[in-house]
């Protein structure tokens, strides 16, 4: 197996891999599932433990059967997940087909630790529409490592919405990449609410003029866990535009990161690049970490970076409170409406249902 | 009825309240005018329980009940309502929620059914309408973007649908144009009865022409040096604090 990454790499500096690195994972045996899993009335597609579930899926037609690939990138955990992807699935939407929405799953239930790497690739013909809604859920030590690979042709739109809930004995470390063609855009939203460890890591390569994306998340983490969202916006072509909007809100002893990097290429006149990383920490044990970075080659561009770190403000908490909501409802409104704006590109009702009582979850629970 | 008796308090080391005394009966408006750092604020800050002030001695009750030793929310549930001097910005938060969860924690606390989306917009619609406001005012965040006339209109609005028993209102009428002030005294006027009382504070006799008060207080340095009738206020518009203080 391809090692795993260390803290001596750059890219995972502050994200510390050796918790993973002693547990021996196995690969996950059939079980059945007891949890009780979303339905939003559209398709859904269940993986369980990285297979896929056929009694529980109501797959759509664009649906084809999982191949494995090569991967030809440097990543780490894209090559550890090659070598290990035994499921996925292959979702390619014909020129000019609406697609709708659909849920896409994936369960885990470990009783002894488990890992699991499903490679996902979604390709959009020309034109075509789709919306993707993932949920990571699960109990158990496991450890979950999906790549999803996403090609856009000309003018196509893919909405992809990720609630990544899983266990809190877990590890999540996503890689999603997409490839954006001329005229097409890239929207997608992830709520980071589970796992004792997790990184999102997005690459996104805007290919042709008037690409589009947004690559927002709001990570709402308390007690020892850990989430970082990392992010490589390349600019390759002119009259792109891309926004980054990703909110923290830090409990406990949580320690969040975020990594965003854009870069324009010489050709990638008239970039508009947005870049905006808020955290909200809530304790004097929370920690984040930030890191923007902008490697600009062209000269007629639009760039812009900006972080804030802060607490909750107490005239604000007094405000609401004099007015007779009490204190934690209070709070609570406060971290909701620090997090709208990340929440901007769901447009999709359900999706939006969907995190809006995550959010409500997560703040009630904690 | 709102008895506050020898109230002292401070801000950090800083002595600013010096032995405060004052009944405000039920269905009565007193005003408390005085100079810059007499403890006008304060004193409203201490009534609305917001942290940071320290309560060195005294008392004060409204309606039997110790103040002091309730929660903020626990003090709006009492019918206590604070109109801030500088209302605060709440974005991402819209007003029409704002008001109706607010509302409706005050209802939850007097044990009263809650409102659902559809009848609080009917009586919030009403409530604006009856104050001259601008209809977007529930659709936009709480007060972000508003004007300051905008923001102590948006105080008002909330008193009107929260139905205090008791109104503190701290300097109000600054920065408000002539047409903004008259909402604003509609507002508080609408609201007397019997049972409704507040606390006008203002350095103006100006608000005063449109709030009519009972009774007049002059608050320096801590405490209550003078009390009359309304005309109080004309002698301080026309001599100024000085001579008062001396």
């Amino acid at each position: 197996m391809t090692a795993l990454p260390t803290r001596k790499l750059e890219a995972w500096r502050y994200t510390d891999l050796r918790a993973l690195a002693a547990i021996s994972f196995s690969e996950p045996a059939p079980v059945a599932v007891h949890a009780t899993l979303p339905d939003l009335g559209i398709p859904r597609i269940v993986f369980v433990n990285g297979a896929y579930d056929k009694a529980l899926s109501t797959p759509p037609v664009f649906l084809s059967k999982f191949a494995t690939v090569a991967e030809a990138s440097s990543l780490p955990l894209a090559k550890i997940n090659a070598e290990h992807a035994r499921d996925g699935i292959t979702l390619t939407v014909p020129d000019g087909a609406d697609a709708g929405a659909l849920l896409l799953v994936s369960c885990a239930s470990a009783t002894a630790p488990i890992a699991f790497h499903p490679r996902h690739r979604i390709t959009l013909g020309i034109g075509a529409k789709l919306t993707i809604i993932e949920v990571a859920m699960g109990q158990g030590v496991y450890w979950h490592n999906p790549v999803t690979d996403i090609a856009l042709h000309e003018n196509a739109g893919l909405a992809h919405y990720r609630l990544q809930d899983e266990g809190p004995e877990s590890f999540h470390l996503a890689t999603i990449r997409a490839k954006i063609a001329a005229g097409a855009a890239y929207e997608s939203f992830s709520a980071v609410i589970g796992a004792k460890l997790s990184r999102a890591e997005f690459h996104a390569t805007l290919m042709g003029p008037g690409g589009k994306t947004h690559l927002n998340a709001a990570q709402l983490l308390g007690g020892h866990q850990h989430g970082d969202f990392t992010s490589i916006v390349a600019h390759d072509a002119p009259n792109c535009s891309s926004r980054q909007t990703v909110k923290s809100v830090l409990d406990g002893h949580a320690r969040g990161v975020f990594q965003g990097r854009i870069e324009v290429a010489r050709a990638a006149q008239k970039t508009d690049g947005y870049q905006m990383n808020q955290a909200l920490l809530l304790s004097d044990t929370a920690e984040i970490d930030i890191k923007p970075e902008l490697e600009i080659f062209a000269d007629d561009v639009k760039c812009s970076h900006g972080a804030t770190i802060g607490a909750l403000d107490p005239e604000q908490v007094f405000y609401l409170r004099s007015r007779g909501i009490p204190e934690d409802q209070a709070r609570a409104m406060l971290i909701r409406a620090f997090l709208t704006e990340a929440l901007e590109p769901v447009t999709h009702e359900a999706a939006r249902k969907m995190f809006e009582s995550a959010i409500e979850t997560w703040w009630t629970r904690k | 009825m709102l008895k506050i008796e020898n109230l002292s308090a401070r801000i950090a080391e800083k002595e600013i309240l010096k032995g405060v005394d004052l009944i405000v009966p039920d269905g009565e408006i007193h005003a408390i005018m005085g100079p810059n750092g007499a403890g006008k604020s304060t004193l409203s800050y201490v009534l609305s329980g917001r942290e940071g002030y320290e309560v060195t001695g005294g008392s004060v009750t409204y309606n039997g009940q110790d103040l002091l030793a309730m929660e903020p929310e626990q003090r709006a549930a009492a019918g206590v309502f604070l109109a801030f001097q500088y209302p605060v910005e709440l974005p991402g938060v819209g007003n029409a929620n704002f008001i109706r969860t607010a509302l409706n924690a005050v209802r939850r606390a007097r044990g009263e059914p809650e409102l659902d989306a559809v009848a609080f917009l009917k009586l919030a619609r009403a409530a604006i309408k009856n104050l001259s406001m601008p209809d977007d005012m529930l659709k936009r965040n709480v007060n972000v973007g508003f004007s300051g006339g905008e923001k102590k209109r948006n105080e008002v609005l909330q008193m009107a649908l929260l139905q205090p028993g008791l109104a503190i209102l701290d300097e109000t009428d600054s920065g408000l144009d002539i047409d903004a002030l008259k909402i604003v005294a509609d507002g508080v006027n609408a609201l007397r009865d019997q049972k409704f009382s507040a606390l006008v504070i203002t350095h103006y006799q100006r608000l005063l022409d449109h709030i009519v008060p009972d009774r007049v207080h002059v608050l320096a340095a801590g405490r209550i040096i003078r009390s009359g009738g309304p005309e109080l206020a004309l002698e301080l518009e026309a001599h100024g604090y000085a001579g008062l203080a001396a």
